[in-house]
């Protein structure tokens, strides 16, 4: 048992239902309790899709427990095949029907319904969303693709690739497929089948008349790529074009398995942040502390973008999806950080309130740890949240998924200039350290702090002032607050480090700039 | 005492009912935690459920909540299944780390899942053995059902407020008490506290905001529902002694007047000092409401099953904004608590029990009404269909009943229509 305030990842019929809704001429029909029909609302409230998914839902309620709820499946079932004439239908069970084991794939395979009904096996105990979406879109392939479709000779004509992972509530994924579809047209190549967003059963079909795979979203469309390796022989990219240099990254490595140069493509990038990055009026980002955390792909590839295009030091790096923890450990051995793999966002909470970092990049629950301990943070990844549907084009892959990446990552700081007037005011009495920035609303959040119920911290989440028997003396507690408050923190946690290193009891003020000239870099 | 209140109470002929069993798109009784938390402020609700349900409350609450929530799941894995794991002792042991970080905690719910159910997991024993053990630090520990194959949406509340009862003190033999049932937004239940003061009226609420605020009850407990959908409440305090008064819905100005009449009525408050209380704040209702009845009146309009506020609503929308129900659907209907509001419903109005949303939505279309009030789940579909819509959760978690809420009430149902006419050149039919 396991006890959880906040989940990162849903049950896996959730993800199962992402790959359907992304589909054409799909139909889910999920054994389920009345209740879990709440999971439409994130399709239509989250990403405001404009129709219901593509879901029949039995609902059954106590009494039905005792009457025949296979029953009731079967008629689920005929009604939804009769009344939305799907070219395909999944079948499964949630977490309750589960344990009442009436095998909906082996109800659906007595009925001869005349469409492939394909049965998933989601274990909602041990497994989450992402695992079900992969699973799903693995059973789809396997159903569906038709093995005896190969590759047309390559002669007049342009190479081709499959694009492979995208789903409904995705992160960006709308954004994504457009801007690699683009990518890859600048590099001479189309694209022949998106997966499972927009797919439709004929286009699984056809999977394998592409020349290429590309795995876009391992922790969705992995274990399909594999299948399609084996089945078909060919190789899938993997590099996933997330930041300037893994764009770059991906578009050699896409024109090396296919003979093309290159070159013309990375020319012909709109690429903004390598010199918005370069130049002078960025020099302030230089070893900004960050804390990196979200699923897998997009935490490292951002790690990635935060250390070698921003310039940032990554203090922290972590996912909540167990399935690429090797990935994510091997991630943090090349920034020299210790990697934390949870989905226990409490545990979060403790590392980066022991961490101190000077931004947070996570998810939707990490922006709500950094409200509670006043940090900047931005959204760099699932669950999504319907600030991350934007109006606007905002991709976070290809070029123009740099670029929004050099705003994300930077808007959420204090700007460069802002931080020297800071400095230059800080001890004008009309500039009140409790107003903090502007862009934070921080007079709200210390309110706010103000107004929380009592939480006694668990006993990791004791930070480092709290186990050391390091006390301030009331003048070097002055000259404490007299730092700028966005590198207090950092200086009170190194003085204190430096402090109890050294046995001193008592910070005085001469410890403090001790401390600043031992850790000055 | 208020002539015309009293004599709408009288039961009109019984209505046909559309009884209909198929697909339900409503929530289940986990939901209500989203309010209960904030309601009794020292009360922890632990699911012992999936991770569906910790992801249900999530999608439910997440987007409203920036601090810790009093609210949590402990999620059944399989080892709990396979039996490797006691899963008392694993129980415990969640509760126990709850309530070390917890510490201002004084009243714990272990709630019911459709898993915990189906696997016949014995919560109530659990929280008797629990609160045994919690008792010395000042804790409490009750359990109740919010499972979807037990509970539908506002049913949840039902359930945790039925729970309560028998922990409630026996009232004295001190004569008449009105205890007023259901979560009421604290404004509101101040509202109407001021009222039964000047009214002379002795008054309590359930639930109370702190667990150990529990109202008395016994023989001379009058009980008024504030809420349609509390039947195993009123159950449980009628096995107390009490008495439940029946009533149509503090919604609006003649609904609040009824309701209130109610209980002038049985407890022997004179007509001059009823209509003393209520005149201005009635008039003050009267007056916001004429503000939203030129926009109101004459539109039809259709209620997707949710809530059990069905009911009342459409009363309150038809006999005092003029509009005219089409379809009102209702996860289930008590003629006992939703009778005097049904005997005010105008003819022709077409109910419904139970749901089979595909059948529904037909209906729906085919009718094509105004407005449409119904789920998250279907409002944006059918508002791409070129239908308005009103989503039914609101009318849960905003503080809509009372005199001085009538106003709000109204715009909440003036508003889509409102906004739809704002935007009209943005329409898909605009552009052609």
């Amino acid at each position: 048992m396991k006890l959880a305030a906040w989940t990162y990842e849903g049950p896996p019929h959730v993800g199962a239902m992402r790959v359907a809704t992304a589909m054409r001429g799909v139909h889910y029909v999920l054994h389920a309790p009345q209740g879990d029909t709440y999971a439409d609302l994130l399709f239509t409230m989250i990403e405001r899709r404009d129709h219901r998914p593509p879901v029949t839902w039995t609902t059954f309620q106590a009494r039905d427990l005792g009457a025949d709820t296979a029953e009731l499946f079967k008629a689920a079932l005929r009604d939804a095949h009769a009344r939305f004439r799907p070219e395909a239908m999944l079948v499964g069970a949630s977490c309750t029907a589960e344990l009442i084991q009436d095998d909906p794939g082996g109800l659906a395979a007595t009925m001869g319904l005349p469409v492939p009904v394909i049965p998933l096996e989601l274990p909602s105990y041990s497994r989450k969303e992402n695992w079900g979406a992969a699973e799903t879109f693995l059973a789809l392939v396997r159903a569906l693709v038709d093995r005896s479709r190969r590759p047309s000779p390559r002669e007049g004509r342009r190479p081709r690739v499959n694009l492979l992972g995208p789903t409904a509530l995705g992160f960006r994924h709308r954004d994504d497929v457009t801007e690699v579809t683009r990518l890859l047209d600048t590099l001479g190549v189309d694209v022949h089948v998106v997966a499972p967003l927009g797919a439709t059963v004929a286009d699984i079909a056809a999977l394998g008349e592409a020349d290429l795979d590309i795995c876009l979203y391992p922790e969705i469309a992995d274990s399909a790529c594999r299948f399609l390796e084996k089945s078909f022989g060919r190789p899938t990219i993997r590099t996933v074009p997330i930041g300037h240099l893994a764009t770059c990254d991906f578009v050699r490595e896409v024109a090396g398995h296919l003979g093309l140069d290159p070159a013309p493509a990375l020319a012909a990038a709109h690429a903004r942040l390598p010199w918005w990055s370069r130049s002078v009026d960025s020099t302030y980002l230089t070893g900004k502390r960050v804390f990196v955390f979200g699923d897998a792909t997009h935490a490292i590839a951002i790690a990635r973008v935060a250390r070698d295009e921003l310039g940032f030091e990554v203090v922290g790096l972590g996912c909540y999806n167990r399935e690429f923890a090797r990935e994510l450990r091997a991630a943090a051995a090349e920034h020299g950080i210790e990697p934390l793999v949870t989905d226990d966002y409490l545990e979060v909470e403790a590392r980066i309130a022991a961490l101190q970092p000077e931004l947070v990049l996570g998810t939707q629950m990490e922006r709500m740890i950094a409200k509670r301990v006043r940090l900047p943070c931005a959204v760099i990844s699932a669950p999504v949240h319907v600030q991350d549907f934007p109006a606007r084009y905002s991709p976070v892959m290809g070029f123009e998924g740099a670029n929004v990446l050099f705003d994300t990552l930077v808007h959420p700081l204090v700007m460069g200039l802002e931080e020297h007037l800071l400095t230059m005011f800080r001890e004008d009495f009309e500039f009140s350290d409790e107003a903090g920035p502007s862009h934070l609303a921080a007079s709200h959040a210390a309110q706010h702090a103000a107004a929380q119920p009592q939480i006694r911290p668990e006993p990791v989440a004791a930070q480092a002032a709290a186990d050391g028997l390091v006390a301030w003396t009331p003048d070097a507690e002055r000259e404490l607050r007299k730092i700028p408050f966005f590198v207090r923190g950092k200086a009170r946690r190194n003085t204190e480090a430096y402090a109890a290193a050294r046995g001193i009891s008592a910070i005085t003020v001469e410890t403090l700039y001790d401390a600043k000239s031992h850790f000055s870099r | 005492m208020n002539a015309p209140a009293v004599a709408a109470l009288a039961a009109g002929a019984p209505r046909p009912v559309l009884r209909e069993r198929g697909q339900r798109e409503v929530f289940c009784g986990l939901t209500g935690i989203v309010w209960l938390h904030r309601k009794i402020q020292d009360a922890f609700f632990l699911v012992v459920g999936s991770r569906t349900c910790a992801h249900l409350l999530q999608s439910a609450a997440g987007v409203m909540i920036f601090a810790e929530p009093r609210f949590a799941t402990a999620i059944i894995e399989e080892k709990d299944l396979a039996g490797l794991a006691d899963v008392h002792e694993e129980l415990d042991q969640v509760v126990a780390r709850l309530l070390a970080r917890r510490p201002d905690i004084r009243l714990l719910f272990l709630v019911g899942s459709c898993p915990s159910e189906v696997i016949k997991l014995d919560l109530a024993k659990a929280a008797a053995r629990l609160d045994a053990g919690m008792r010395p630090r000042g804790v409490r520990v009750l359990a109740y059902s919010g499972s979807g194959i037990e509970t539908t949406f506002t049913e949840g509340e039902d359930a945790c407020l039925a729970a309560l009862v028998p922990e409630m003190p026996q009232a004295g033999n001190l004569g008449q008490r009105l205890l007023v049932a259901g979560s009421l937004a604290d404004v509101v239940e101040d509202q109407f506290a001021r009222l039964f003061a000047d009214l002379g009226i002795p008054a309590d609420v359930l639930p109370p905001r702190r667990a150990g605020q529990l109202p008395p009850v016994g023989p001379g407990t009058r009980v008024l529902l504030a809420q349609p959908f509390l039947g195993a409440t009123a159950a449980a305090l009628e096995r107390r002694g009490a008495t439940v008064l029946p009533a149509p819905f503090p919604f609006g100005a003649r609904g609040t007047e009824a309701w209130l009449a109610v209980a002038a009525r049985a407890f022997g408050v004179s007509f001059d000092r009823f209509e003393a209380v209520v005149a201005a704040p009635r008039a003050r209702a009267e007056r916001a409401l004429a503000r939203h009845r030129p926009l109101l009146e004459g539109r039809r309009i259709s209620f997707l099953p949710d809530s059990q506020l069905e009911v009342p609503l459409a009363r309150f929308l038809a006999e005092e904004c003029g509009m005219v129900p089409v379809e009102v659907g209702t996860p289930y209907l008590h003629q006992r608590y939703h009778g005097p509001d049904l005997a005010r419903l105008p003819e022709g109005v077409r109910l419904a029990e139970g749901q089979d949303v595909e059948r529904q939505l037909d209906r729906v279309r085919a009718d094509r009404p105004d407005l449409v009030v119904c789920g998250l789940g279907l409002a944006n579909p059918l508002e791409a269909e070129g239908l308005t819509t009103k989503w039914s959760i609101e009318l849960v978690f905003s503080p809509v009943h009372g005199f001085d809420q009538a106003g709000d009430l109204a715009e909440l149902f003036a508003r889509p229509l409102v906004r739809r006419q704002k935007l009209a050149a943005l329409a898909p039919e605009a552009a052609t």
